[in-house]
C-alpha cells in the first residue's frame, strides 16, 4: 500500500485544472516512476495527489497545420520513441528518452513528468532544450506559452504557476527542419543508471554544407538545470566545417557551464565529458547532415 | 480509505473487484488473485522482479497503481501456461539452457522476453540484453537467459516459416 493521502482522480483536463487551483498543494500523479518511489521511501508520504495518468487526452503525438509538432504530455517515453513523426523529423529525441532507465521505466516514465521533475539529469531535457520546444502551461484562467528555455529555476523548480498544468510540448517546423543532431549519455551502466552528463547538439548546414547555418548545443548535470550553451552556439553559428570547429565550440562550451561535484563525479570529470561529449556529438551531427569537417 | 471497483482482463479472464486506492497492481495480482509469481522485490521499479505485461507493454507492477488496470488487459506468467498446467516453451528454454538459480526473477524475465518472442523482428544479443536490462538476477550471470530467449525465438521463427 502506498502511504498517500487524498487521491483526487478529474475525468477531464478541465476537471483536473479545477482541482490543480482548488488543491494547491496536491501534486499531480503522472506516470508515478518519480514520486511512487518518493512515497515510498517516506520522503513524500501522506502526500494528496491528483492523478492524471488515464486522462487519454493528454497521450500522443501530432503534428498541426504549419509543421509543427506537439508532443501531448503524458506520452510514455517508449511511444515517444516509436512514433513514425518522431523517427521522421526528430530522431535525436526518440534516441535520447531510450536511454532512460530500462523497457519497464520507459513504459510507465512520461515526457511531461521528466519535464516538470525540474531535475538536470533528465534525459529529454537537453535536447528538448536543444530544439527549442515551448510548452504550453494551462490553467483554469487560460493558457501561457512558454520558451522551455525560461522554464527551469533552480533544482527541482520549475516555472509552473499556480493552478497550472503542463498540457503540450511543441516543436516548430523551423527548429527540426533540415536539422540533424545527437544526444550523448554517459553514465557507468548502460541500463538504469542516471547521466553523469548527457549532451544534446543538432545543426543545420548551409545548402554548400561547407559551414554551420545554425548549431546548438544543449547540457544535462553540467549545471544546476539543463541548460543551453549559448556561448559555444555563437561561436560554432557560420563557422566552416575544418578543423578548428570541434575544440573552439567545446572550449566555448566550458564557459556556459556550471558542474558541480558529487558522489557520482568530480566537477574536474564533468568539465572533461563536457568537452568530449560536445566535440563527439557535433562531429556526429555535421556527419548526419552530410557535412564532412575538413572535407 | 476508499475502495474502488476495477474491472479488467487478467489471463484472458474477465474480472472485477474493489480495491483500496492506495494498493499497487503487485498487491491486487498477489492478494486478490493469487498470482504470486509476481515477485515482490525491491518495489522501487528497480529490478523486475514484478514484471507484468499491461496492454502488451512490459511494466513494473509495483510502481503501477492497481487503480490504473481498469480496462486493461493483463498478463502474468501465470497466463502462459495452458488449461492442464502444461508450460510454454520460453519457460521450458530457461529450465534447458540453466538460465534458472534461485528463481526468484525467472518470471519478471520471462514476461520481460514476450515482446521479443512475439515479435516478427530478429533481435540481435545486444537488442535482446537492451530488453531485458530493467530485470536483475544476481544468481545466473545473464548469459543462459539471453541463451534461453535467443532459443525461443529462433524456434518460434522456425515453426512460423514451416507453418507457411
Amino acid at each position: 500500500m502506498y502511504d498517500f493521502n487524498n487521491l483526487y482522480e478529474p475525468k477531464d483536463i478541465r476537471e483536473a485544472l479545477q482541482m490543480k487551483m482548488e488543491y494547491p498543494n496536491a501534486l499531480i500523479l503522472a506516470g508515478g516512476s518519480d514520486i511512487l518511489i518518493k512515497i515510498r521511501s517516506g520522503r513524500l508520504a501522506g502526500c494528496d495527489l491528483i492523478n492524471i495518468y488515464g486522462l487519454e487526452e493528454l497521450r500522443g503525438i501530432c503534428m498541426e497545420d504549419d509543421g509543427t509538432i506537439l508532443i501531448r504530455p503524458l506520452t510514455s517515453f517508449s511511444h515517444v520513441t516509436a512514433h513514425p513523426l518522431i523517427k521522421q523529423y526528430i530522431p535525436t529525441l526518440g534516441e535520447a528518452v531510450d536511454q532512460i532507465g530500462g523497457p519497464q521505466i520507459r513504459n510507465i516514465g512520461t515526457i511531461g513528468g521528466n519535464i516538470c521533475n525540474g531535475v538536470t539529469s533528465a534525459d529529454s531535457a537537453s535536447t528538448l532544450k536543444a530544439f527549442d520546444a515551448m510548452l504550453e502551461l494551462s490553467s483554469i484562467n487560460g493558457v501561457r506559452i512558454l520558451p522551455y528555455a525560461e522554464f527551469s529555476l533552480g533544482p527541482g523548480k520549475v516555472d509552473l504557476r499556480e493552478g497550472e498544468l503542463l498540457t503540450g510540448i511543441r516543436i516548430t517546423k523551423d527548429s527540426y527542419e533540415n536539422t540533424y543532431g545527437q544526444y550523448l549519455k554517459y553514465s557507468m551502466r548502460k541500463a538504469m543508471d542516471i547521466a553523469t552528463l548527457g549532451c544534446s547538439v543538432n545543426v543545420r548546414l548551409t545548402k554548400d554544407k561547407k559551414a554551420i547555418d545554425r548549431l546548438r548545443i544543449g547540457f544535462g548535470v553540467a549545471a544546476p538545470t539543463p541548460i543551453r550553451a549559448t556561448t559555444a552556439e555563437t561561436a560554432g553559428n557560420g563557422h566552416v566545417l575544418d578543423s578548428s570547429l570541434l575544440d573552439l565550440v567545446a572550449g566555448k562550451a566550458c564557459e556556459d557551464v556550471n558542474p558541480r561535484t558529487s558522489w557520482r563525479a568530480s566537477k574536474e570529470f564533468r568539465m572533461h565529458l563536457i568537452k568530449e561529449l560536445a566535440k563527439r556529438a557535433l562531429k556526429t551531427s555535421i556527419e548526419k547532415a552530410g557535412g564532412k569537417i575538413d572535407g | 480509505m476508499a475502495k474502488k471497483l476495477i474491472t479488467c482482463t487478467i489471463n484472458g479472464e474477465k474480472v472485477e473487484n474493489y480495491v483500496d486506492v492506495r494498493a499497487s497492481l503487485t498487491d491486487m495480482l498477489r492478494n486478490d488473485y493469487e498470482l504470486t509469481s509476481v515477485k515482490k522485490g525491491c518495489e522501487v521499479g528497480e529490478c523486475g522482479a514484478c514484471t507484468v505485461l499491461i496492454n502488451g507493454e512490459p511494466f513494473n507492477s509495483c510502481i503501477y497503481l492497481a487503480i490504473w488496470a481498469d480496462g486493461k488487459d493483463i498478463l502474468t506468467l501465470e497466463g502462459l501456461t495452458d488449461k492442464e498446467g502444461t508450460i510454454s516453451d520460453i519457460q521450458q528454454a530457461f529450465i534447458d539452457e540453466g538460465a534458472v538459480q534461485c528463481g526468484f526473477c525467472t518470471p519478471g524475465f520471462i514476461m520481460s522476453s514476450l515482446p521479443i518472442i512475439n515479435s516478427d523482428r530478429e533481435f540481435t544479443r545486444d537488442e535482446i540484453k537492451k530488453n531485458i536490462s530493467g530485470n536483475f538476477c544476481r544468481c545466473t550471470g545473464y548469459q543462459n537467459i539471453v541463451n534461453a530467449i535467443e532459443k525461443t525465438a529462433k524456434a518460434r521463427k522456425a515453426n512460423k516459416t514451416r507453418q507457411k
